[in-house]
Formats: structure tokens, sequence, C-alpha cells
């Protein structure tokens, strides 16, 4: 089972990076260097909160983007090429591995391109700063929350690919993002309001994914310190979350017929 | 089949005789914007294929091939009905390492080259690290795509596709191979080629099911047929017992083109091609023919009984008619 799900993880990994999927470090490199360069003109400290700030959310969108765009066509595209086909239909395969598989491939894409970036990132951030101390550990931990998100976003994109058209999926999961960043504020409205549609916005809100919790950019940027509470929360919430998520996705996709 | 003690044990090597048993297999699909429409993909399908024979499954498009193929596979489940492969119920994973599959017009990922595709696919199907590379050259060799090893598969031709593909479905040594159209795609040389692999496969034991539209490969191939149409089995049959029969007519091949008009009066279907005239007429009208050609004193070639092809058979079953010749 480990070698199936190995060999099908590596696969797509492998696949995203022949497509060119890495390309965008080249962008993300002249990003940080063009801000470098530019904010390097004004003073020290306003320099580093954008540097951190540009740094860090350029590493979330581009990873985002690459897990939507990817994601929706983890199974779908397989399915419409029927490449499938000749992995499920004669090779003892279960569709539950196929899942976590083509799952744990993007993952792996997506945490090989972030670690590249943020080699780059650090780079430039030593380079404005003329050092690093051990205040810039929350930058580390601001990158293991991004890596959070993709676990998140990925599963979700991976889950509308399981029965809806690239489409249809790309609107659903970049709509799910938007909407989970506003989860906090969502949880806020939620409590204004009175009787039945309290208990509707409250379930709502604590339905979709919480990418407000993962967002810490802001912080870090301003030196805040990030509770070690915080990050055991939301290693547990991602992991739970991502868990039922995929499970729904094999539920839909054992019952699939394959036409 | 051997003689054995008694009755359990006729059953059971029976039973292991078969590599393919169908029980009323079907599949209906629901269609229409609100899927309240119900579209028959198979009938009831009750079929079975003996272990070591090579079985020709044919049928016009849209007969219902892929469909059974999809049904033995587990990529779609059936409304009703059951099935066996290598003597294991349909969703047995454990049997798939035992099965070969060619999908129709295969498509794979182009990114990989033949010999990354086929590592992938033989881990998949758990063959050992050790025997690994061994068994994908092997496949390769076998296909005749040695020197395309490392071409990455997008830039090949459907017709290098179609032999990567077959490579695939042979690379874990199967017992079962499943073949969609394997001819398609491919130009006289590679079909040649394919008949003359899935022969070899035969031998080595293999039983090959595969499903085609192309009867003359059949005929060279099959040890047996059935034939689909519309989602209803049709009939199925031994290849050599029915191009064996005779069809009741005779073709009688003469030089010399005064004699058709006369020939075509007694029912005869004419076609000449420079000097030499062909005519296939009812065997009761012979005797009166031969006598036409000898009063016209054309000069008799040949007279030979026609017998059945594989296709009168497939377009009888399927209510269709063979074209007749335009009389000339």
């Amino acid at each position: 089972m480990i070698g199936r799900l190995w060999a099908i993880a590596f696969n797509t990994f492998r696949e995203a990076v022949r497509d060119r999927v890495l390309y965008n470090l080249i962008l993300f490199a002249l990003l940080i260097v063009g801000a470098s360069v530019l904010f390097g003109q004004i003073s020290l400290d306003i320099n580093r909160i954008v540097l951190i700030n540009l740094g860090l959310t350029a590493i979330s969108m581009f990873g985002i983007v690459i897990a939507i765009f990817i994601g929706i066509g983890l199974v779908s595209k397989e399915i419409e090429k029927r490449t499938l086909y000749t992995v499920l239909a004669a090779r003892p395969v279960r569709r539950w591995e196929f899942i976590a598989g083509k799952f744990l491939g993007l993952v792996m894409t997506l945490t090989v391109n972030a670690l590249l970036m943020s080699v780059g990132f650090f780079a430039a951030v030593l380079y404005v700063s003329h050092g690093l101390g051990r205040g810039d550990l929350s930058l580390v931990t601001a990158i293991y929350f991004i890596l959070l998100e993709f676990v998140l976003i990925t599963a979700l994109a991976l889950l509308f690919s399981t029965f809806s058209t690239p489409i249809f999926s790309s609107i659903f999961a970049f709509a799910i993002f938007a909407v989970g960043t506003f989860a906090e504020d969502m949880r806020g409205f939620a409590q204004m309001a009175q009787g039945v549609t309290r208990w509707v916005m409250t379930g709502a809100a604590y339905l979709v994914p919480n990418f407000a919790s993962l967002n810490v950019i802001g912080q870090v940027a301003h030196n805040t310190r990030i509770e070690p509470k915080l990050i055991l929360l939301n290693t547990l919430y991602v992991f739970v979350y991502t868990a039922a998520v995929l499970t729904a996705s094999v539920w839909i996709f054992e019952r699939r017929n394959l036409k | 089949m051997k003689q054995s003690g008694g009755l359990t044990s006729d059953i059971i090597l029976a039973r292991t005789m078969n590599a393919i048993e169908i029980q009323g297999l079907e599949k209906s699909y629901r269609t229409g914007f609100f899927k309240n429409k119900l579209k028959q993909g198979l009938l009831p399908l009750s079929l079975e294929v003996e272990e070591g024979e090579v079985f020709g499954y044919l049928g016009p498009n849209g007969a219902g091939k892929t469909t059974t193929l999809k049904l033995l596979l587990g990529l779609v489940f059936p409304s009703g009905g059951t099935a066996k492969i290598l003597g294991r119920e349909l969703g047995d994973i454990a049997v798939k390492r035992q099965i070969g599959f060619l999908p129709e017009q295969p498509y794979f990922y182009d990114h990989l080259t033949p010999l990354e595709l086929l590592d992938y696919y033989a881990r998949l199907s758990g063959v050992e690290s050790r025997e690994r590379r061994r068994k994908v050259e092997r496949a390769l060799a076998r296909v005749g795509m040695s020197n395309s090893g490392k071409t990455q598969l997008r830039k090949f031709s459907k017709g290098m596709l179609q032999r990567v593909g077959i490579a695939q479905a042979i690379v874990h040594d199967p017992k079962l191979v499943l073949l969609d159209e394997p001819m398609s795609g491919l130009d006289p040389i590679g079909r040649r080629e394919v008949r003359d692999l899935v022969q070899e496969l035969n031998e080595e034991g293999k039983t090959i099911f595969f499903s085609t539209h192309i009867l003359s490969d059949a005929e060279t191939l099959c040890d047996r047929v059935a034939v689909l149409n519309k989602g209803e089995l049709k009939g199925v049959g031994v290849v050599a017992d029915l191009v064996r029969e005779v069809s009741g007519e005779v073709e009688v091949v003469w030089n010399g083109a005064q004699a058709i008009a006369q020939l075509s009066a007694l029912g005869a279907r004419c076609h000449s091609t420079g000097d030499v005239v062909r005519a296939i007429l009812p065997e009761r009208s012979l005797d009166a023919a031969l006598e036409i050609l000898r009063k016209n004193q054309a000069r008799l070639t040949s007279v030979t009984p026609v017998r059945a092809t594989l296709e009168d058979y497939f377009l009888a079953r399927i209510g269709e008619t063979k074209p007749k010749e335009v009389n000339a």
C-alpha cells in the first residue's frame, strides 16, 4: 500500500515539475529582488515590514493559485484523459489510495515550491536586516501556517475535482478560499444576529475552512509573538478538517461510475 | 475435458477452467436533465471465457463492448448480475495483479517516457524492484519500442502510443489480458505485429479477451467469438466451425465476358476484372451455368464452394445483410 501511495504521489509531483509549475519561482525571485532593492531605499524598519508582508503573501498566493489550478484537475483530468483507467482498472489500486496519493503528490509539490521560495525570502530578509535574530523564528511559524493553508486548499480542490468540472471546481475553490479568509469576521457577525439567523450563520461560519486563523503575516511582520497554543490548535484543526474533506472525496469517488 | 473422480471434482475443474464467468451482468444509466430516463447500456449478459483461449468480443460501435470491459474491471458498477474473473468475484482487488488491460484509444501520462511509465505501472502492480527493470525492458522489446524508451510520450504518434499501451498491459506478466480495440490506430505492419504478439502471448498460456469491430483480425486470431449489438448478446461460436459452414453457394471463375448476361439471368452475382469473370451463384444453378459456359466456349478456371466468413456470421447476428456485388 505504501509503495502504491508513494508511486502515485511521486508521479503527481513529477508531472507538476515537468509541466513547469516551478517556473513560478522565477517570478517570485524577481519580485523579492525587486522589492529588496526598491524598499532598500526607505528606512530600515518599514523596509523590513514591507518585505515580510510582500514575501510571505507572495509565497501564500503563488501556492494557493497552484494548489487550486492543479488540485481541480487531479481527478477530473485523469477521468477526461482516461489515464485513470490504466491505474484503477488493472492494477491492485484502491480508489482511496488513488485519492490519497494524488493529494500527497500535490502537497509535496507545494511544499518543495514553498521551501525554495522561503530560501529566497530569508536571503532577502537577511539582506535588508543585515542579520537574523531569534525573533525571526516567527517567520518560520508563518511559513508553517502557509503550508497548512496549502494542505487545506489542496484537499478542498481535490474534493471538487471528484464530482465537478474544472471550471466549476476552480470557482468553488476560489470562492471557499475567499470566504474562509473572513471566517473570523463571519463568526463575529453570527454573534450579533438573532434567532434562527444566528444559528444558521454560526453553523456556516464554523463550517467554512478558517483560513483567517492561518494568516499571521501581519503579526510576524510587526514582531508579534505567535503563541504555541495557536500552532497546536491550527495543526489539529487542519488535520481534522483535511481528514474530513478527504473522507468526503473518497466517499464520492468510491461511488462514481468512470464512464 | 479430463475425466475426474466425481461430480464435485468435475465442478471444481470446470470452474477453474474459466478465466471469465459472467452471469446476468447488466448496466443501465440514468439520463436526461432530471436523470429520469433509463438507458440500457448492457442487457443481462451471460458469458464464459475459458482459460487459455483467445476470445473475440465483436460488435459495431456503441454495441456495449467497452461497457462490458468497464464492468469487469470495476470502472463502472453493474445494475445487476455477477461476474468472476480468474475465479474471484468482481471488486476483488487482489485479482488485478493477474490482469492486463489496454483501453480503447489509450492516453497516458505524456510527461513520462515509456521506461518511466512502465516502471510506474509495474510498481502499482506490485512487481518486485529487482525484477522491474528486466520486465519493463522486455515488455518494450516485445512491442518493438526498445529504442524509444527514453523519449517523452507527448512526442509519440497514435500508433506508437498504442504499442506502449500494449506494453503496459503485459509488463507485469498477467494471466488474463483484456484488449479494447487493440488494432485501432495501427498501420498494416503494426496490426500484423500485434496479431503476432497476441498469438505469442496465447502460446505462453495467457487468456486473451479482446473487443474489436475488425472482423478479419478476429477471424485470424480467435478461438471463439461473441457478437454483441445494441447491448445484447446475439451469439457465441467457435470460429473454426463458423467459417467451415458451407453457404449453399458456389464461386465460378472463367475467362471471357461473353456469358455474363446469361449467368446473371440464373441469379448469379458477377464481377469482372479484365478478361476474368467471377460469379457467385446458388449451388442448384451450377449445372445450368456450366452448360452455358460450355456453349459459349468460355475457358473455365475454377469452381469452388463458398464458405461462410466471420463477417457473414456477424452480419447475420446483428440483423444486417452483406452488400451484394454489383452485376458487371
